[in-house]
């Protein structure tokens, strides 16, 4: 059926209220299910044997001390998970990622894994695991592992998209490029230019629910799988492929999930589980520990970027260039691509070009983490701003306000903008009583943009009237922070009938078709789209039922809040039908009522917030404190605006942990030496103040209620708002991220002895 | 290795279980008990999810031995509901949507009860250092804190 995805203005009775969540009395209540929540009769304990080395050649692994240990019912290396890719490369990537196969790559590599009866049993198994080794030279740091000199992690890679092939393998995988116009030409015409260079450290999401699974293989070829996942029906490919399996016959069922940010889009642990229970023809149940987590998933990239900005007197700029190098792990990625397609994006620019290196480290698999690679693009280009309107003696707001890109502007990476919101953003945060209150001794104020694509994707959604007129949800996004109440509310929405009526479900893997998971800020944009879409469906028969009641042409019959209505005088005398009394009905008029709904969700509106804060500095000692912190986003449509809200103050209170104090520090031996959050201080309640939020709602022209997706922009002003802030307290230019005590107090002091 | 008979009180019933010498409480109440309310997100304790209150202080039921609970009385978010009557806080957590993942949220509810049982009226700042020891990854603490300014009002009142 031809579904119109066009946005068309509405008055809305559900969407935009703020009612109880869904799956909120279970979560209160400690009823709700994670990942470590769930058990199967017979299960065995799973655990995971790993690298203690940065760089080493596996020479050979000996298990049989293992296997003979009491208890002890399956030890697996790689050559349980033998490479079924078939030339895939990504896929043999997250292969390799799962279970090292002939060299361990990074410090806290999975060599080996055992299941047992209990966790003791298997801790004592990985004891007996006998691993030779040949350590190698390593590299952890971005800088460094492009150098000619560098140890070199993979002799197959040499780097694409350079004119000339190279000759020798290198830890560059791939340059890309971006922009248009003539740079050279641009500096040219400038009358200030600023040229700085920037670097950042590796964070991870620090989701607070490590990863979690319960995989049964069956002897019959048929698997079920429990996971806290961002996207089940990825994990079911992910590991159907890697496994041998046909999907069809592996259910996986999302649990809920504690917390992912873009670190539960990727299997690492699964594949494994499903291996063990396969071989030891038992459940296993497989859970990270805190450290695992930390060593061996999650983490963004580590960046170092270049950033040139030129503009004329008058503050029009007129060439904008970066460099931007990015670690990957040890395998390729499309990181530095995204920063480079990102970095310059809020400006209408006729000349800008990006320049982006993917580059392998020793270090754990770089994952997405919220709207990834932005904010350190953004960090680097909106500090350089802030230093180019000083030079230039604008206000840092007006100068952005005239260079911020407007619809019909192309864009820094392609394509030509429709309407947006950069600019009503910054007018916002210009206008914002935060802008004019007053600041004291040491303290400072910053403020920085961000931009972020969303997606759309692949989405299937079923809607089913119940007999009494209930209506259930089904959705295959992954709920990872009060989807289904938005969902819901669209659902009520569209039929006409109240949000307690509408009960939404995240559905398994059997029970839905395939759905994209939920990453690119595409959960409700895209599952309200597939729900409206399944909800039109639905009332197309709701109407073709109430005809078949009244006996009449269905062209007749038209659909509002909740009732079908008769058109024309001629039925005059017909009382409207609820979806109740249409549901009641339904067994006599052709049996169940159901929406269906499977799209490809294109149109992802883009995305723009702007990001004020006051930060005070200690000239002392370093320390800072967030005074204050205002966050102006464009929503499209806030669907539900409390989770809104909390989306746009989750993810600042993520950036202001990057921006202050978190990062991945490795020893000389190529080892994490704070995988945990003692030593990995994330921020907690006594370090932040109440976070301002402002929803804009600039419709989203390609979604019928004009949504546009919430969950990343909010993560990328904020190291550089913060570093602005930073700067105008110290009185110093930040340049590299986290800005510890230490890091501030070394640029005040150079700062005074120079 | 024997187990340790242990003979507890746990929401206010009478519990007995065996369990290791070097197994948390958290491990018992989660796997033994099938009370997986409180939740490991760390295990060293830094991150509270699987707070409780033992014997009327707050603890990291993984820094606790199942041992050590012999003779003792614990508290659990299974514990915090009066029949189908949510707690205050439980009440406001969803009203004010203090939760997005909601696997911290046991333990901030259990944290948040121990801080208002021994100041019914905080400041702002008193709840950001009582709740200090609990991590959020997903709000940025402003709705937990005004579920708990919220609840506190409401408790005072009733």
């Amino acid at each position: 059926m031809n579904f119109d995805p066009r946005f068309s203005g509405r008055n809305f009775t559900s969407v935009g209220t703020r009612p109880i969540r869904p799956d909120g009395v279970d979560k209160v209540t400690g009823r709700a299910r994670y990942g470590a929540d769930f058990n199967m009769a017979g299960q065995l304990v799973g655990r995971v044997l790993r690298s203690p080395h940065a760089h080493a050649t596996i020479r050979k692994i000996d298990t049989s001390k293992a296997e003979k240990l009491p208890g002890v019912k399956a030890v697996i290396t790689s050559t349980d998970l033998p490479d079924l890719t078939d030339g895939d490369s990504a896929m043999y990537d997250i292969l390799d990622n799962c279970m090292a196969r002939k060299k361990a790559l990074y410090d806290g590599h999975a060599v080996a894994a055992v299941a047992a009866v209990d966790a003791r049993t298997a801790r004592q198994a990985l004891k007996l695991i006998e691993v030779d080794y040949e350590v190698l030279p390593h590299v952890t740091d971005v800088d460094e592992a492009m150098k000619h000199s560098a140890p070199v992690l993979n002799d197959t890679i040499f780097t694409e998209g350079v004119e000339e092939k190279p000759t020798k393998p290198s830890n560059v995988t791939k340059r890309t490029q971006y922009g248009h116009g003539d740079v050279h030409e641009g500096f040219g015409q400038a009358d200030f230019i600023v040229e700085r260079s920037f670097k950042t450290e590796q964070t991870h999401q620090g989701y607070i629910e490590p990863h979690a699974c319960v995989a049964s293989v069956s002897s019959d070829g048929t698997a079920d799988l429990w996971v806290c996942t961002q996207g089940h029906f990825v994990y079911r490919q992910h590991c159907a492929q890697l496994l041998g399996m046909e999907a069809s016959k592996l259910r996986v069922t999302s649990s809920e999930i504690g917390g992912g940010f873009g670190g539960k889009t990727h299997v690492w642990a699964e594949p494994v589980a499903l291996a063990l229970s396969r071989k030891a023809g038992r459940p296993v149940k497989l859970v990270m520990a805190r450290d695992e987590v930390f060593r061996a998933s999650g983490p963004t990239s580590a960046t170092s970027i270049d950033v040139r900005i030129g503009a004329r007197k008058d503050g029009t700029i007129t060439a904008a260039e970066a460099t931007l190098r990015y670690s990957c792990g040890p395998y390729a990625g499309m990181w530095a691509e995204l920063g480079a397609m990102t970095a310059f994006a809020c400006y209408k620019l006729d000349n800008v070009k990006t320049v982006g290196y993917e580059v392998l480290v020793n270090r754990p698999k770089t994952a997405a983490y919220r709207a990834p690679s932005a904010p350190m693009a953004a960090f680097a280009v909106e500090s350089a701003v802030d230093e180019l309107a000083k030079e230039i003696g604008m206000d840092p707001v007006e100068f952005r306000i005239r260079n911020a890109a407007q619809e019909g502007t192309r864009s820094s990476y392609g394509p030509v903008y429709g309407p947006i919101g950069i600019g009503p953003t910054l007018e916002a945060a210009k206008n914002h009583p935060h802008m004019k209150a007053p600041l004291g001794k040491n303290q400072g104020r910053g403020m920085a943009c961000g931009f972020w694509f969303n997606f759309g994707g692949q989405t299937c959604t079923d809607l089913n009237i119940g007999m009494d007129g209930s209506v259930s949800l089904a959705v295959g996004t992954v709920d990872v922070g009060g989807s289904r109440a938005s969902l819901s509310l669209v659902a009520a929405e569209e039929l006409g009938i109240a949000y307690e009526q509408v009960k939404a479900v995240v559905a398994d893997t059997s029970s839905l078709g395939y759905n994209d998971m939920t990453d690119g800020s595409r959960g409700t944009f895209s599952s309200s789209m597939a729900t409206i879409s399944a909800a039109r469906n639905a009332i197309k028969i709701l109407r073709e039922r109430a005809a078949q009641m009244w006996d009449i042409p269905v062209d007749d019959v038209v659909w509002e809040k909740g009732h079908a209505i008769a058109k024309g005088e001629k039925y005059g005398n017909l009382a409207a039908l609820s979806l109740k009394e249409i549901a009641a009905a339904s067994g006599k008029t052709g049996g169940p009522i159901a929406g269906h709904s499977e799209l490809v969700a294109d149109g992802a509106g883009v995305s723009f917030a702007t990001h004020i804060c006051d930060i005070e500095v200690d000239p002392e000692t370093g320390a800072t404190r967030v005074l204050r912190y205002t966050v102006v986003q464009d929503a499209g449509k806030a669907v539900h605006p409390t989770y809104v809200e909390g989306q746009y103050q989750g993810g600042a209170a993520q950036g202001i942990g990057w921006a202050l104090n978190e990062e991945y520090i490795y020893g000389k031996d190529g080892r994490l030496q704070n995988p945990g959050f003692l030593d990995y201080r994330i921020p907690v309640c006594s370090d932040l103040p109440m976070i301002d939020t402002q929803i804009l709602e600039i419709p989203n022209p390609n979604h019928p209620y004009g949504v546009r997706g919430v969950g990343e922009t909010s993560i990328v002003p904020p190291l550089a708002a913060i570093a602005n802030a930073v700067s105008n307290a110290a009185g110093v230019r930040m340049t590299h991220i986290p800005m510890s005590p230490p890091r501030i107090l070394a640029a005040i002091e150079a700062e005074r002895g120079g | 290795m024997a187990g340790v008979a242990v003979s507890t009180t746990i929401n206010g019933d009478n519990v007995e279980y065996l369990c290791q010498p070097d197994e948390t409480l958290l491990d018992v109440l989660r796997d033994r008990l099938g009370l997986t309310g409180a939740k490991e997100g760390c295990g060293t304790g830094d991150c509270g999810a699987c707070s409780i209150i033992l014997d009327d202080r707050l603890v990291c039921s993984c820094l606790v031995l199942g041992a050590e609970a012999e003779g003792r009385r614990i508290e659990t978010v299974e514990g915090m509901a009066h029949g189908d009557t949510l707690h205050p806080l439980q009440q406001k957590f969803l009203e004010h949507a203090a939760l997005q993942c909601g696997i911290c949220t046991p333990g901030f509810l259990i944290a948040a009860k121990d801080l208002l049982a021994k100041n019914p009226d905080p400041t702002e700042e008193e709840i950001r250092f009582g709740l200090a020891g609990n991590l959020c990854r997903c709000t940025g603490y402003d709705k937990i804190v005004r579920a708990v300014q919220d609840a506190a009002n409401v408790m005072k009142g009733a």
